[in-house]
């Protein structure tokens, strides 16, 4: 994949972040705030698709969207060889993926 | 630069005092800056100041200048720190308590003295797409261009550039990634991606947005603040991330 594709990549999962964290923590605020349990917040999320729709849409640009910033940030900054930065990188994306989608797989609820 | 009063006589002996000048003086291997003391004129610029420790002071001074009114722009040089044309930078602006100091320009290998080594520079240039290609013959009509079409009117904000390397000397992205193709390159890249007769706008969109184009750029506009003419290669490369996104979604407008 070319440096631009990476570039544009990163920018159009940008876009798509943008309105979700705004969201994000707009639900973080609402449960905080109202002294909702855990319990309440989860059945709340398990209640409809759309929870996780939401956030697994979201992990998914996540791990598109971190992972090129990591590997910019390391080869600007760091002497690692090139094959390491994207090593690294690629490692930073697999974590996003899993551990973002293992999050939604817990509260949607589909578990229980 | 600051406008000349025209109506002013020219005084050409000293008006008093002197001006004690630090000069860097070395090569590649290193080097250091010497102290010189020079007759304080009026309308004295840098350029005068170090012309005149080479003339009567300093035989072996290199640097480099051509024009002395701003139009070759080869005499670029850091002065008091700040990248500057040394002919268009009046003393009286810059002298701090009766001294100034001159060095070369940052981010390119000093040769002796005051003079650079800008081939870097310049091949970063053809790095960044930078050469014109023609989409017409010689035995064709030349090309309508509207001087107020919006390509044409971006292109124009930025075609005043003449390479004199003052913002690739300001730019600390240069100074820490040597990848980096540096403002006036991607500015010149700009300048032909919004030129209706080049032909090769694709080759240059890439080669502006590859490894070390303008995704390296971190927006902190000191080439902006540091260019003599007043382009603004921060607008040309946010310009450039903006066309190569449009351009990757189909939506590139002329």
């Amino acid at each position: 994949m070319s440096e631009r594709q990476l570039f544009v990549l990163q920018r159009l999962s940008a876009l798509v972040m943008a309105p979700m964290v705004l969201l994000h923590l707009g639900v973080i605020l609402y449960a905080t705030r109202t002294g909702l349990s855990a319990e309440a917040i989860l059945t709340r999320t398990g209640s409809t698709w759309l929870w996780p729709a939401f956030y697994a849409a979201f992990v998914l640009a996540v791990t598109v969207h971190v992972p090129i910033g990591v590997r910019n940030v390391l080869r600007e900054w760091t002497p690692l060889s090139r094959g390491a930065v994207n090593g690294i990188a690629i490692a930073a994306a697999a974590a996003c993926l899993i551990l973002g989608l293992r999050a939604v797989w817990a509260i949607s609820g589909w578990a229980a | 630069m600051t406008a000349t009063d025209t109506t002013a006589p020219v005084p050409a002996t000293p008006r008093g005092g002197t001006l004690t000048v630090r000069l860097w003086r070395g090569d590649a291997s290193g080097g250091d800056y010497q102290t010189y003391s020079v007759p304080r004129r009026d309308n004295q610029t840098v350029l005068d100041v170090v012309t005149e420790v080479q003339r009567r002071q300093a035989p072996d001074l290199a640097y480099r200048f051509a024009c002395r009114v701003g139009v070759c722009g080869s005499c670029a040089m850091m002065v008091n720190d700040t990248p500057r044309w040394t002919c268009r930078t009046h003393v009286s602006k810059v002298a701090e308590g009766g001294t100034i100091t001159v060095a070369p320009l940052r981010n390119l290998p000093v040769i002796r003295d005051l003079a650079t080594d800008m081939t870097d520079f310049f091949d970063k240039w053809q790095k960044a797409g930078g050469r014109f290609q023609g989409s017409a013959t010689r035995d064709e009509p030349m090309a309508q261009v509207d001087p107020s079409s919006k390509a044409r009117r971006m292109a124009d904000a930025g075609i005043e550039c003449i390479n004199c390397g003052v913002c690739y000397s300001a730019c600390d992205v240069v100074a820490w990634d040597k990848d980096y193709l540096g403002p006036a390159a991607l500015n010149r890249a700009w300048t032909l991606l919004n030129d209706v007769r080049h032909a090769d706008q694709k080759g240059t969109l890439d080669k502006a947005m590859a490894q070390g184009g303008c995704g390296s750029c971190h927006t902190q506009g000191n080439c902006m603040r540091a260019c003599p003419v007043g382009i603004s290669p921060t607008r040309a490369i946010a310009g450039i991330k903006r066309m190569s996104l449009l351009d990757f979604i189909g939506m590139r407008g002329r």
